[in-house]
């Protein structure tokens, strides 16, 4: 039972942790907490229901035993650019010119504004059902027979989420640490004033940051919506775990959020048995509370 | 005539009952928000917990659950006060010690996390179902449903008054002084040896024990409560209710209460009115993304609020 567990929550430990990517670098970079961010992944996830609508038609062949196939993944790349745009456009209407305003926590107040109206919004548009990018049933495959501590069985799908999980980690930490762009977004989360006169364009920094945060949301949404299901609350539900994550991980450290949101998964997944599955999120508002009290600054923060 | 006016009379009766119990939240949320500049986003959480706990001390016994322990009405306020202010110290001491928008998502994660108590902790809150039978004093003696409505009215009022008195005598005192002080400038304030935690930390308590009092207020008023009496949209109607009132200003915060139910309720009958009942539930979602929108524009274009600020 014990590994079972622990894989479903290596499974929504990488869904959390992909929104927490983003989460924590708009909050070191653009200095607040976006509560809209939950909102991010909810709009990736149907962005990409809608596109799959239209690719469908293209190809009705799925990669191996994998429910989907390249029109699924046409969608995501398309829920990834309607997010960053989302994005770019919420920061042009409203967080840019509340920032400016110099009351910090009205951009905050800004973003549960604007969550609320996303939303109730997508509520609205696709109603309030749950609903699925296929309605193949997965057969679990076994990985360790029943003899090793109760076994572990995953369907291909969450094997897919892990492993695009790690390429994209990779992939981010590489960007941050040797490319260009990278290394200007952390000079500017580290020191924003030092970053503009060293010559970086913080205009810029701040659109990307905006982008590539909205695009990993938008994944983590299609991640969500493939292993769970679309429902207009996704994100809500997965905002606070997001948040845990990112102060576990200490604010602006994208491998901390990773690191956080892989504890928090498997923290609520451990959970279930002793609390039960009703008490889940709680689990995270628990885990929050005591990183406050023992180390505010999280894991490899460096603020507090 | 008397049964003329019974019905429109009677309705007014009951909004104003629910409108001043709003105002009795937003009062508290200005505490915080508009003389202290806490940002809580967990409004519905500690409304929910006096709600339940009044219910829980006053409740005839029940078999089913823990308690009710038929205590008398006061003590039940008292009690929802008291849990409200317990629960604040919970996530005050841990949050309101760092930035600001640590206080914001300690108070969001409490209200998702007492909601989840409230629907699954059957045994103390009665689940999903609620609980029924939270006493209305003296309900016979006062004519039933209109005339006990109207007395209710006059004693939500008083209490209205009271907290009002008290919070405004409280925001002109020394300390009061000092809670805009640390919010207009801390490190002046540290200065001169006002620890600003410490006044954080009370106006925090202090208004989540009105919020907790609001809740009783009403868990009396309509004698039955559930888990879906506050959920998060109770939080954002609180907030619209504020700034559109004003921050920081008592007489704002009522008016913009009563305001803003106002338009809620009659934006509520409008749709009833227009949309076919297969509609509604989309139809609300638009109600509420329609408040989302309305607080990014007052935020954007009148970021002192609607009817005006008296500092």
């Amino acid at each position: 039972m014990i590994l079972q567990q622990l894989a479903d929550g290596l499974v929504l430990g990488s869904i959390i942790a992909l929104g927490a990517i983003g989460l924590t670098l708009t909050y070191a970079i653009l200095r607040f907490a976006n509560f809209a961010h939950g909102e991010f992944l909810t709009f990736g996830a149907y962005l990409a229901l809608l596109a799959l609508g239209q690719f469908q038609a293209l190809s009705t062949t799925t990669f191996g035993p994998l429910s989907f196939g390249w029109p699924l993944l046409a969608s995501l790349a398309v829920a990834i650019l309607a997010t960053g745009g989302l994005a770019l456009l919420l920061d042009r209407l409203l967080f840019a010119k509340l920032g400016r305003a110099g009351v910090a926590i009205a951009v905050v107040m800004g973003s549960f504004g604007a969550a609320l109206a996303l939303r109730n919004l997508l509520f609205f548009a696709f109603g309030g059902e749950p609903q699925y990018y296929s309605r193949a049933i997965q057969i679990a495959l076994p990985l360790l027979p029943r003899s090793v501590l109760g076994g572990v069985r995953v369907t291909p799908d969450q094997l897919a989420v892990l492993g695009i999980t790690v390429l994209l980690v990779i992939a981010m930490h590489l960007f941050l640490s040797r490319a260009t762009l990278g290394r200007a977004m952390r000079a500017v989360a580290h020191n924003p004033q030092l970053a503009t006169v060293t010559g970086i364009d913080v205009a810029a920094v701040v659109r990307w940051t905006w982008i590539i945060g909205a695009g990993l949301a938008a994944v983590a949404g299609v991640f969500a919506g493939l292993t769970v299901q679309i429902r207009p609350t996704m994100g809500l539900d997965l905002l606070l775990p997001l948040f845990a994550a990112v102060i576990l991980g200490g604010i602006g450290s994208p491998l901390g959020a990773v690191l956080g949101g892989l504890i928090v998964g498997v923290a609520e997944s451990l959970a279930v048995p002793l609390v039960g599955a009703e008490y889940r999120a709680a689990v995270a508002f628990l885990l929050l509370i005591l990183i406050l009290l023992v180390r505010p600054t999280g894991l490899f923060g460096e603020r507090g | 005539m008397m049964e003329l006016l019974a019905g429109p009379l009677a309705y007014l009766v009951f909004f104003l009952v629910i409108a001043l119990y709003y105002a009795l939240i937003t009062l508290g949320l200005n505490l915080q928000w508009g003389f202290t500049g806490l940002f809580n986003v967990g409004v519905a959480g500690f409304v929910l917990v006096g709600a339940y706990a009044s219910a829980i001390l006053t409740t005839p016994d029940d078999p089913g659950r823990i308690g009710g322990f038929g205590l008398p009405v006061p003590v039940g306020m008292v009690g929802a006060m008291l849990s409200a202010g317990l629960f604040a110290l919970l996530v005050g001491i841990p949050a309101l010690r760092l930035r600001h928008d640590y206080l914001a998502i300690t108070t969001f994660g409490i209200a998702v996390t007492l909601q989840l108590v409230a629907l699954n902790l059957q045994v103390l809150t009665g689940g999903p179902f609620g609980m029924n039978f939270v006493p209305r004093p003296l309900y016979d003696v006062l004519g039933g449903q209109n005339g006990w409505n109207l007395a209710y009215l006059l004693f939500v009022a008083a209490l209205v008054l009271l907290v009002w008195w008290g919070l405004a005598r409280l925001t002109t005192s020394p300390w009061g002084r000092v809670l805009r002080a640390i919010r207009e400038d801390e490190a002046a304030a540290a200065a001169i040896g006002k620890h600003a935690f410490r006044f954080r930390l009370e106006a925090f308590v202090l208004g989540s024990m009105v919020m907790g009092l609001a809740g009783a207020v009403y868990a009396h008023f309509i004698g039955f409560i559930a888990p879906e009496d506050f959920l998060p949209i109770l939080t954002f109607q609180v907030w619209a209710m504020l700034i559109v009132g004003g921050a920081g200003d008592h007489r704002g915060a009522i008016a913009g209460a009563v305001l803003v139910w106002a338009i809620w309720t009659g934006s509520g009958m409008l749709l009833d009115l227009f949309v076919p009942p297969e509609g509604k539930a989309q139809a609300a979602a638009l109600q509420v993304a329609g408040i989302g929108v309305a607080l990014c524009l007052v935020l954007l274009f009148r970021p002192t609020g609607l009817l005006g600020r008296r500092d």
